[in-house]
């Protein structure tokens, strides 16, 4: 017994310093975004500001367009999360319910593209946004993720699961495809779907290089592309820039919260199929 | 596998559907058909034009030198293979890459396999540490880069004002080219633990609980129960988190663009910012095409080699 509460003790002690370590970057961030630009400039570093500052809030959302980068990221990332719900719905109820030539084929052809780098077709992607002329629009940010082989592949398995008595009954009542699809797969899949919306919004919130690429105009930065480029305009004063992130990181980390458990359910059914 | 679950689907299916006529079965036959036709057409439209397509032009872009707007202007063959082949900064950006595959995947993996298993103890208020633990993810490329920066700066950084605590003298972290892929692949490291922690957490939640009783009552201790049986029951999961994190190593670019744009001396210079730089700084989108090919076929063989070595090892409960 005694023994044991030690052991616990010792447990708490290690999980304690992984988390502090872990968070240390992220609580020095918090600290030092209430900083005042001499307190943030001092050596040796402060680890805590004299005081809650504001300022610098007020002083980002003031000169910067960090609304707009967070308004950008959430059209972007919402589209391209609806889009993605759509188009993997539909393609998986093909692949898994009706009956059609060169399914299997169709089937490897869409696991195949889950082994395509997406940096490995980047340039002509760009090319082909470019001819277009869609640099610098919401267009051309959102259309190339729109259709997921791994939202696709995850929504399948989910149906597949489903028991099939219910389509039997369905089927008796004379329910067609469309109707069996609308009023009784989509509902039942409600977890599958939303695990598959939260880690869609959540991967093309962080994109990088695709806004990178297309986008010049500040006006069309997302939040990545915009809180990477205060660095180069506001290098000198950190609390300023901190302040941004903390701006910007707080609609991932709600999201983070609310969306875990989806999240870990997706990240599972991929683990287990390995 | 696959094919067994359609064929089910399929005896299934025609047991039950109603046989009016052979007219009526000729016309549902074909309404499935064309009904699989546009439930189907909205990924196949999406993935030709910005996945199949973008494939077979790499391949005729990297055989042909382009004008700065991406225009074809002379067919070159293999010239640009060959010319990447004897250039000593592609096979930099090789080394490069696989440095910090192995100084972030395999201390990646290790670091989260322990957060994972001192996790996965009841203990009151463990659901607060799992939390921490995975709260990395959160944090993106452009973000977590930015804090890094700050912290790495050399005079006013807190990580060498703890070293100076320490008295060691103070590293340039990221303007030395001994340092700097080290501290790109620390922040790494740091940025996706939350991901192969809540991955290797969920894979040692699945063990069943009766595997460690019976172990318990054998005499094991902590250690050996880790080693002897944890490990090769979650072996599916570190092969998940292997494969996944290794692919992602090879793509890694935000941190590298942000932090020190492949220098001091091309040490971080990881191949997909060498085709960055080539494609979209010098407008070479030849040679850059050339070199995605060369990292496509690198990741599809990694991946083959990976799934048949490895499956072979990999313990299905």
């Amino acid at each position: 017994m005694i023994m044991n509460r030690m052991n616990k003790g010792l447990l708490y002690f290690v999980l304690l310093i992984a988390s502090c370590l872990i968070l240390f970057p992220l609580l020095y961030t918090l600290s030092s975004s209430f900083m005042t630009n001499g307190e943030s400039a001092t050596y040796p570093p402060r680890m805590l500001p004299s005081h809650l500052n504001w300022d610098n809030y007020m002083n980002v959302i003031q000169t910067i367009p960090v609304m707009r980068f967070i308004g950008n990221s959430f059209i972007v990332s919402t589209l391209i999360m609806i889009g993605q719900i759509v188009t993997a719905s539909t393609a998986a109820y093909a692949f898994a319910f009706l009956r059609f030539p060169g399914k299997t084929f169709l089937f490897a052809l869409f696991l195949a593209t889950m082994m395509i780098p997406w940096e490995v077709i980047m340039i002509p992607n760009y090319l082909t946004i470019k001819n277009w002329n869609l640099l610098d629009s919401y267009t051309g940010l959102i259309i190339p993720f729109v259709a997921s082989a791994f939202g696709t592949f995850l929504l399948r398995q989910s149906f597949l699961q489903l028991p099939g008595e219910l389509f039997e009954a369905a089927r008796i009542d004379g329910c067609g495809h469309i109707r069996i699809f609308l009023s009784l797969v989509l509902p039942l899949s409600t977890p599958a779907i939303a695990t598959l919306g939260v880690y869609s919004f959540l991967n093309h919130w962080n994109m990088y290089l695709w806004p990178l690429l297309i986008t010049n105009k500040e006006e069309m930065r997302t939040v990545q592309i915009g809180i990477s480029m205060l660095q180069f305009e506001e290098m000198t004063s950190w609390n300023l820039v901190l302040a941004g992130v903390v701006t910007v990181l707080i609609p991932s980390l709600l999201l983070l919260v609310l969306g875990l458990k989806p999240l870990v359910r997706g990240i599972t059914a991929g683990a287990l199929k390995g | 596998m696959e094919k067994n679950v359609t064929l089910q689907h399929m005896l299934k299916r025609t047991t039950f559907l109603p046989v009016f006529s052979t007219r009526s079965m000729h016309t549902n036959r074909w309404l499935e058909r064309i009904l699989a036709f546009v439930f189907l057409a909205p990924s196949l439209l999406l993935f030709s034009i910005f996945l199949f397509y973008p494939l077979l032009k790499s391949v005729y872009l990297s055989m042909n030198l382009t004008d700065p707007r991406g225009r074809v202007v002379q067919y070159v063959g293999l010239r640009n293979f060959t010319d990447l082949l004897t250039s000593e900064l592609f096979y930099k950006s090789i080394t490069v890459t696989l440095s910090f595959i192995l100084l972030t995947v395999p201390t990646g993996i290790i670091l989260s396999l322990i957060l994972a298993w001192l996790a996965q103890t009841r203990l009151r208020g463990i659901h607060l540490f799992r939390f921490i633990f995975s709260l990395p993810m959160a944090i993106s490329v452009g973000t977590g880069s930015i804090i890094w920066m700050v912290l790495y700066h050399p005079t006013l950084g807190t990580l060498n004002y703890f070293l100076s605590l320490l008295h060691i003298a103070p590293i340039n972290w990221l303007s030395d080219p001994n340092w700097a892929l080290f501290s790109v692949a620390l922040m790494t490291v740091w940025m996706n633990l939350g991901f192969q922690f809540i991955v290797l957490l969920s894979g040692m939640q699945g063990v069943s609980e009766d595997i460690y009783d019976s172990a318990q009552i054998d005499g094991a201790g902590p250690l050996k129960t880790f080693f002897k049986l944890t490990l090769p029951l979650i072996t599916p999961s570190i092969f998940f988190v292997t494969v996944v994190s290794m692919i992602g190593a090879f793509q890694s670019f935000g941190q590298i663009n942000i932090l020190t744009k492949g220098g001091p001396m091309n040490s971080t210079n990881v191949m997909v910012f060498n085709i960055y730089q080539d494609a979209f700084m010098n407008y070479r989108f030849g040679t850059g095409s050339a070199q995605a090919l060369i990292l496509f076929f690198i990741v599809l063989i990694l991946t083959l080699i990976q799934f048949k070595v490895l499956e072979k090892k990999v313990h299905y409960q």
